[in-house]
């Protein structure tokens, strides 16, 4: 009655290591759970007596918010470290720190860190279920796979659509994952940006680069414009702000090439006037919103899966 | 562990008869239908309430809202389970307070789905009263609960297994009672 992928993996460190098949089980258990945070009661029992404890590393609402809301409505406890209020300043290894954590039985750890390959040390060091929920310029699955579902919800389908990544792709986590999303379901990927911003070699993920921002919003079916990251400017990676205004912020007026029906999406926070302009940012062009409300949707199906995963080789020794 | 065969114990026009027979002791003994609403188990539970459903706007010409439930987040074997199990929408897309929930599913066994079901329908409101229509009664319960429309009642055996094929989901109407090939 319905194609029968089975989730094996223990962790979800990144969308590098899913096949196209794995990631549609998963945007396939979000539409089931985008449900639950509709009803009165938005809750059910699923999770109960699970323990999940969210470590971050890094400054974080959304990101945080969206995993706990997740977690307390499949009823699961919850408990979440700030690393301003953690004894990681007090000279503890993250692998100590998990390793204690881990000590407390606890079944899922979500992290976030700085560092790129962080989730990958600590899904090996620890029993517990790792979710990546950001490593660096690495991967930020959980914001690549709602912007993923997000598209296809709105689209119908990925194969063949034309996402242009807008910005600063060489900071990126979420561009990264994006790409690797996009690319195993059979999406064209473009990405724009000033060169500084642009990785050397990127072309190799399957991906097509412009300096042109006109030709990139022309082609496009979705455009996902990232934020800029005003703390790194401090390293001069483009001229002056103004200039990448002019030249990459996306406004109205250059909308005026793009298709009918595109879509406009943003990860968050937005820096209004700077990548996006007020006008663009709340227009009907926009699901910048939608987008958070599928984020919930997509951690509790990740926390499901990864919870219930069985069998299957990354996932040995895992306590009954 | 695979199942052979043993009887077909209802055909086409057996399940027909039942459903129709259900629909009339529904609407008997909910006497309006203005507050009651059926709502059905996936997946056959599903087909077997859209039935229902017709039949009741066929025999008292009014039409009454269906709901769709999926009841895998409210398992109790989640962590048992070899396979996890692949999850559904729920839809339920009225207020259920206030009103006469009619719940439908093709198999009635240990009641641990009817147990689910409930929790889950409590979880969207509080209706007035909640009914049970099952097309297969086999026994063997493991939780108080009985149903209140039954098409038909078969004593099994654990050793064997009650298959229900519809047409929406198999092509066609029948039950068979099959038995575990020990071979």
């Amino acid at each position: 009655m319905t194609k029968k992928t089975v989730w094996t993996k223990k962790d979800l460190l990144g969308l590098e290591y899913l096949t196209a098949e794995e990631i549609e089980l998963i945007l396939d258990t979000t539409r089931s759970f985008k449900e639950v945070s509709t009803r009165k009661v938005k809750k059910v029992p699923t999770l109960r007596g699970k323990t999940i404890v969210s470590l971050f590393f890094e400054p974080s609402t959304r990101t945080r918010v969206s995993f706990e809301l997740a977690a307390k409505r499949l009823s699961a406890d919850t408990v979440g470290i700030t690393a301003g209020t953690s004894s990681i300043l007090k000279g503890e290894t993250l692998k100590d720190a998990a390793k204690n954590i881990e000590a407390m039985n606890v079944d899922v750890v979500i992290l976030r860190h700085s560092t790129s390959g962080a989730p990958h040390l600590l899904a090996k060091a620890i029993e517990p279920s790792v979710i990546n929920a950001g490593d660096g310029a690495h991967e930020h699955p959980t914001q690549g796979l709602l912007d993923i579902f997000t598209m296809r919800e709105k689209k119908g389908s990925l194969k063949g659509l034309k996402v242009s990544i807008i910005g600063d792709i060489a900071h990126s986590r979420v561009a990264r994952s994006n790409i690797w999303g996009l690319k195993k379901l059979g999406a064209d990927v473009t990405v724009c940006g000033p060169s500084t911003l642009i990785p050397l070699e990127i072309e190799k993920m399957g991906v097509r680069v412009t300096n042109d921002l006109d030709e990139a919003i022309k082609s496009a079916d979705v455009l996902n414009v990232l934020r800029i990251q005003l703390e790194r400017q401090k390293k001069a990676l483009f001229p002056s702000i103004r200039e990448y205004i002019n030249l990459f912020g996306v406004n109205k007026e250059r909308l005026k090439n793009a298709k009918k029906d595109i879509l406009i999406m943003h990860p968050g926070p937005i820096n209004r006037g700077i990548e996006l302009t007020p006008d663009v940012a709340d227009s009907e062009y926009s699901v910048i919103l939608e987008q958070v409300t599928n984020g919930i949707a997509v951690r509790m199906a990740i926390l499901f899966l990864v919870t219930g995963a069985t069998g299957g080789s990354p996932r040995e020794g895992r306590k009954k | 562990m695979t199942f052979k065969e043993k009887a077909k114990i209802m055909d086409e026009g057996a399940v027909q008869k039942a459903l129709t027979r259900i629909s009339h002791e529904i609407l008997e003994k909910n006497k309006e239908t203005k507050n009651l609403a059926i709502v059905g188990i996936r997946y056959r539970g599903e087909f077997l309430a859209r039935r229902i459903v017709e039949n009741i706007k066929k025999i008292s010409g009014s039409s009454v809202p269906i709901g769709i439930l999926d009841i895998t987040l409210y398992r109790d074997d989640l962590t048992e389970v070899a396979e996890q199990p692949q999850v559904h929408e729920t839809h339920i897309d009225f207020d259920i307070s206030d009103k006469n929930i009619v719940l439908v599913d093709d198999v009635l066994y240990t009641g641990r789905t009817i147990r689910c079901a409930l929790d889950e329908i409590i979880d969207f409101g509080r209706p007035v009263r909640i009914q049970l229509a099952v097309l297969i009664d086999r026994g063997h319960r493991e939780f108080p609960i009985r149903a209140d429309f039954v098409g038909k009642n078969v004593p099994t055996s654990l050793k064997e297994a009650i298959e229900v094929r519809l047409k929406e989901s198999d092509g066609k109407d029948e039950v068979v009672i099959c038995e575990k090939d020990d071979r």
